[in-house]
C-alpha cells in the first residue's frame, strides 16, 4: 500500500488544492495517443438507424411508434416508463420500418426491442425549444430533461433528471468527471479540448439545479491540453476549479474521484450524495448544454473508435448508428483483427455483432489484435499473496470474495462488501495467478440480484395468496352472518304466531288455526335446520341464495361441458 | 322481548364463530418456525408438495410430518435453504419431483368463454375478468403454479416459459482455463 501511495505522490503534478489519494489503483498502458490527436469527426447521415428503446439504467421506454409511421429528427419514439427511465428519440427523419428485437451492445449478446428507422434523407427536425432554465420551476425543468432523454454518458447511463434533484439541498459540491482513466478511451479528452465553453454552460445549469456552492472538474494529468482548455473556459469564475489529478486507474470512479477532490469518503453501500457530492461526466454536461440552450434531445454522442483500425479517432455519431458504420468511418478494421470491445479493456465487454447500434452507454469501440490484447494466460490457484487487495481502490479483499463467489456462497461474499466492488478490474490486472476475479464478482452480484427479485416476487405472491384466503373466509363469514340474522327473524315471527295460537286455544278446531299450526310447524323445522347451518363449516344445508349461486355455476359448467362435447363431436 | 333475546342469541352465535375462526387463524400464525420456513418457500402455491399451498407445507415441516425435499419450484437450492434453517443435512429432491423453468400462464383470448373457473382456481388472484368476459392473466403476478389449467373447460390456458432478456440476464459462472501446478 505504501509503495502504491508513494508512487502516486511522485507522479502527482502541481495541484491547487490539498491532495487526497485513494489506496490501490494501477498503471495500465494508456494507448491514448492512438486516438486523441485528430479532431472529432461527425459522421454523415446514414440511410438506416437502429434505436434501442432501452439505452439507460432502469425501465425500458414505452414505444410510441409502429412500423409504417413517419418520424422527424428529435421526435420522441420511446417515452420514459416508471421513475428510473428517460426518453428515446428519432435520430433523423424518415419511416419506421420495424419495431422488433435487434442486436444491441450488451454483454449478454441478447436482442432487445429496437425501432428501425429508414432515413428519408431530408433530416427534418421537430421544432426544438430552448429551456428557460433559470426561471423554470425545478420539477418542470427536470421533467423536460427526462423527456429530452438525458442519461449519464460516462458509461453508467443513469437518467440525469434524477441526479439533478437536490433532495433537500444537501449537495454542496458538484464534481465533473473528466478523468477518463480507462485506457484507449479519448472521447472526453477531445470534447474538453474542442468544446470546453459548451461543457461549462452545461455545468452552470447543473450547478443551478443542485444549488451546489462549488464546482470541481477533475481531469487526469495525462491530458494537459484538456486541462488548459477547461481552465481557459472557466476563466475567472471563482466557483469553478479545474483540478489535475494524478494519472492512476481508476481515478474516474465516482467514489475515487470524490475522495481525490474533496477527501470525503463515501460510506459502504452509499453514494457520493451521502457526503454532499454529485458527480457528472463531462459528456453529460455537454449534452445538457445542448438540451437547455438548443432544446435538442440526446440524439448523438462522441465515441472513440480505436485499436486495430485504419484511422482511429473520435466520431460524433447519432444514437442508433450501427457499429459497422462506425468502423467504416474509422477506415474499417485492419486485417488480423480478432473481435471488438465495447468500452475500455478494463471494464468493457466483447461485442459479438457489428449490427448492434451505438447507444448512450457506448463510449468506445476497440478493435482487437493479438499483439494489442494477448490472450490471458491460464489461471493458477490463488496463492493468497494479497496483491489484489493492495490494488483494490475500494479497500476490499478480492481473494476472499473470490473464494466465496467461486463456491457460490453468496452470503459470505456479500459479507465482504461485494457490492462496494466497482468492477474496475485492478485485482484481475495484478493477480500473479491470472485469475479473472471480476468475472466472479459480476457473476455473484447478478446471482444475488436474481435472488432478491425472486424473494420480492415470493413475498408478493404470499401477500396475494393470504389476501385471497382472507377474502374467501370473509365471504363465508358474511354469508353465515346474513343467515343467522334471517334465522333470528324467522324465529321471532314463529314465536309470535305460537303466542297467538296459545291465546286462542278454542280456535284449535278452526281449519284456519289448523293451517296456521301447520305453517308454524314447517317454520320451526326450517328454523331448526337453519340453526344447524349457522356453523360456518357446514356446507350441507345452504341458504337459498347460495344454493342458487351453486346452481348457476353448475349450469354454466354443464353449458361449458356441452360446448366441449360439441367441439369434440365436430 | 322474546324476539330481542333471539336476536341477541343470533349475534352471539356469529361473534362466537368469528372468535373461533380468529383463534384458529392466529394460533397458526404465532408459530415463528412456520413463518421462517414459509419465508424460504417459493410461494408458487402449486401444491406439488402434496399440501394445499406453501404455508400448509411449512406447517407440516415444522411439525416434522413432511420431508424438506418435496417442493419442486424451490429446487435443490430451496432444499439447501430449508436444511440450513432446520439444521439438517440437505438431500436431493424427492423422487419424481423435477424443477421446471419459470413459466407464466397465458389465456388464448379467442377461446376464453369467461366462465370464471380459472379465477377461482388461481391462488394469488393473478387472473382478472368477470363472468362471461374475456379473462386476462397478469404475467407479473402469475407464479406459474398451473392450477388454472385443469379447471378451464375449453382448455384455452397454456404455460409459456419466461425467456431471459437484457433486464433479467445474469453473468455466467466464469469458465476459464486453469493450469495445473506441477
Ligand atoms: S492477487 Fe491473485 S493470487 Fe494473489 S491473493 Fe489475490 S487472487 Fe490470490
Ligand atoms: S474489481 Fe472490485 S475487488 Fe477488484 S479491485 Fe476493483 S473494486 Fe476491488
Ligand atoms: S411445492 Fe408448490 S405449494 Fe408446495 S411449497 Fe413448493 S411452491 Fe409451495
Ligand atoms: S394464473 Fe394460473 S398459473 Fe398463474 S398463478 Fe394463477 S393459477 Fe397459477
Amino acid at each position: 500500500m505504501t509503495v502504491q501511495k508513494s508512487r502516486l505522490e511522485a507522479g502527482a503534478t502541481r495541484a491547487t488544492r490539498k491532495r487526497h489519494t485513494f489506496n490501490g489503483g494501477i498503471h495500465p498502458d494508456g494507448h491514448k495517443d492512438v486516438s486523441n490527436a485528430a479532431p472529432i469527426v461527425t459522421l454523415p447521415l446514414l440511410s438506416r438507424y437502429v434505436v434501442p428503446l432501452r439505452q439507460h439504467i432502469g425501465t425500458a421506454t414505452r414505444v410510441l411508434v409502429q412500423a409504417g409511421d413517419t418520424v422527424l429528427r428529435g421526435q420522441m419514439i420511446g417515452a420514459a416508463e416508471g421513475y428510473v427511465s428517460t426518453a428515446v428519440h428519432a435520430p433523423t427523419s424518415g419511416r419506421v420500418v420495424a419495431v422488433e428485437p435487434h442486436e444491441v451492445p450488451h454483454p449478454s449478446g441478447l436482442a432487445d426491442l429496437c425501432v428501425v428507422i429508414e432515413s428519408d434523407g431530408l433530416d427534418q427536425a421537430v421544432e426544438f425549444q430552448p429551456l428557460d432554465w433559470r426561471n423554470l420551476d425545478p420539477s418542470a425543468l427536470r421533467n423536460r430533461i427526462r423527456d429530452l432523454g438525458l442519461a449519464g454518458l460516462g458509461g453508467a447511463v443513469f437518467p440525469s433528471f434524477i441526479k439533478l434533484n437536490p433532495e433537500g439541498g444537501g449537495i454542496d459540491t458538484l464534481i465533473l468527471n473528466g478523468a477518463e482513466c480507462e485506457p484507449w478511451i479519448t472521447c472526453d479528452d477531445r470534447l474538453m479540448r474542442e468544446r470546453a465553453a459548451e461543457i461549462l454552460q452545461g455545468v452552470a445549469v447543473m450547478r443551478h439545479m443542485l444549488g451546489a456552492r462549488e464546482v470541481l472538474i477533475g481531469i487526469e494529468d495525462d491530458k494537459p491540453e484538456a486541462i488548459a482548455a477547461m481552465r481557459t473556459a472557466a476563466g475567472a469564475d471563482t466557483g469553478v476549479e479545474v483540478v489535475a489529478v494524478p494519472t492512476l486507474y481508476p481515478s474516474g470512479g465516482g467514489k475515487q474521484l470524490t475522495y481525490l477532490l474533496t477527501g470525503r469518503e463515501t460510506p459502504t453501500g452509499g453514494r457520493s450524495t451521502d457526503v454532499g457530492v454529485q458527480v457528472f461526466n463531462i459528456g453529460t454536461a455537454h449534452a445538457l448544454y445542448r438540451a437547455v440552450a438548443l432544446g435538442e434531445p440526446m440524439l448523438s454522442r462522441v465515441v472513440t473508435v480505436t485499436g486495430h483500425v485504419a484511422t482511429p479517432g473520435n466520431y460524433e455519431a447519432r444514437l442508433g448508428t450501427p457499429v459497422a458504420d462506425l468502423l467504416q468511418a474509422a477506415g474499417g478494421a485492419l486485417p488480423g483483427s480478432t473481435g471488438k470491445l465495447v468500452g475500455g479493456p478494463m471494464m468493457g465487454f466483447e461485442l459479438e455483432d457489428n449490427a448492434a447500434p451505438l447507444t448512450k452507454a457506448v463510449n468506445c469501440i476497440i478493435v482487437k489484435h493479438p499483439d494489442l490484447f494477448p490472450a490471458r494466460p491460464a489461471a493458477l490457484p490463488c496463492i493468497r499473496c494479497g496483491a489484489c487487495a493492495r490494488a483494490c481502490p475500494a479497500d476490499l479483499q478480492p481473494f476472499e470474495m473470490y473464494w466465496f463467489a467461486r463456491a457460490k456462497d453468496f452470503g459470505k461474499a456479500q459479507s465482504y462488501d461485494l457490492f462496494d466492488c466497482i468492477e474496475c478490474g485492478c485485482c484481475s490486472f495484478v493477480c500473479p495467478s491470472h485469475i479473472p476475479l471480476v468475472d466472479y464478482f459480476r457473476f455473484a452480484k447478478s446471482e444475488i440480484w436474481e435472488r432478491e427479485r425472486h424473494k420480492h416476487d415470493a413475498d408478493q405472491a404470499r401477500t396475494r395468496h393470504e389476501f385471497k384466503e382472507f377474502r374467501l373466509e370473509r365471504e363465508k363469514l358474511e354469508k353465515a352472518e346474513k343467515l343467522a340474522a334471517k334465522v333470528a327473524e324467522n324465529k321471532a315471527r314463529d314465536a309470535a304466531a305460537a303466542a297467538t295460537a296459545a291465546a286462542n286455544p278454542d280456535a284449535a278446531a278452526d281449519p284456519e288455526a289448523e293451517r296456521k299450526k301447520a305453517i308454524l310447524q314447517a317454520a320451526l323445522d326450517r328454523a331448526k335446520k337453519a340453526k344447524e347451518a349457522v356453523t360456518p363449516q357446514n356446507t350441507e344445508s345452504l341458504p337459498p341464495a347460495v344454493e342458487k349461486q351453486i346452481a348457476e355455476i353448475e349450469a354454466r359448467r354443464a353449458q361449458a361441458d356441452t360446448a366441449v362435447e360439441k367441439e369434440a363431436g365436430q | 322481548m322474546l324476539s330481542a333475546i333471539l336476536v341477541m342469541a343470533g349475534i352471539g352465535l356469529v361473534l362466537g364463530a368469528v372468535l373461533g375462526w380468529a383463534s384458529i387463524k392466529y394460533r397458526v400464525e404465532d408459530d415463528p418456525l412456520v413463518e421462517k420456513i414459509d419465508a424460504v418457500l417459493p410461494q408458487t402455491q402449486c401444491g406439488q408438495c402434496g399440501f394445499p399451498g406453501c404455508k400448509p407445507y411449512a406447517e407440516a415441516i415444522a411439525k416434522g410430518e413432511a420431508d424438506i425435499n418435496k417442493c419442486p419450484p424451490g429446487g435443490e437450492e430451496g432444499v439447501k435453504h430449508l436444511a440450513e434453517l432446520l439444521g439438517v443435512e440437505p438431500k436431493p429432491l424427492g423422487e419424481g419431483l423435477e424443477p421446471k423453468p419459470k413459466a407464466v400462464a397465458v389465456i388464448d383470448d379467442n377461446n376464453c368463454i369467461g366462465c370464471t373457473l380459472c379465477i377461482q382456481a388461481c391462488p394469488v388472484d393473478a387472473i382478472v375478468g368477470a363472468a362471461k368476459q374475456l379473462h386476462v392473466i397478469v404475467a407479473d403476478q402469475c407464479t406459474g403454479c398451473e392450477l388454472c389449467l385443469p379447471p378451464c373447460p375449453v382448455d384455452c390456458i397454456h404455460m409459456e416459459v419466461v425467456k431471459e432478456d437484457v433486464a433479467t440476464w445474469k453473468w455466467r459462472y466464469p469458465i476459464h482455463a486453469i493450469r495445473r501446478v506441477e
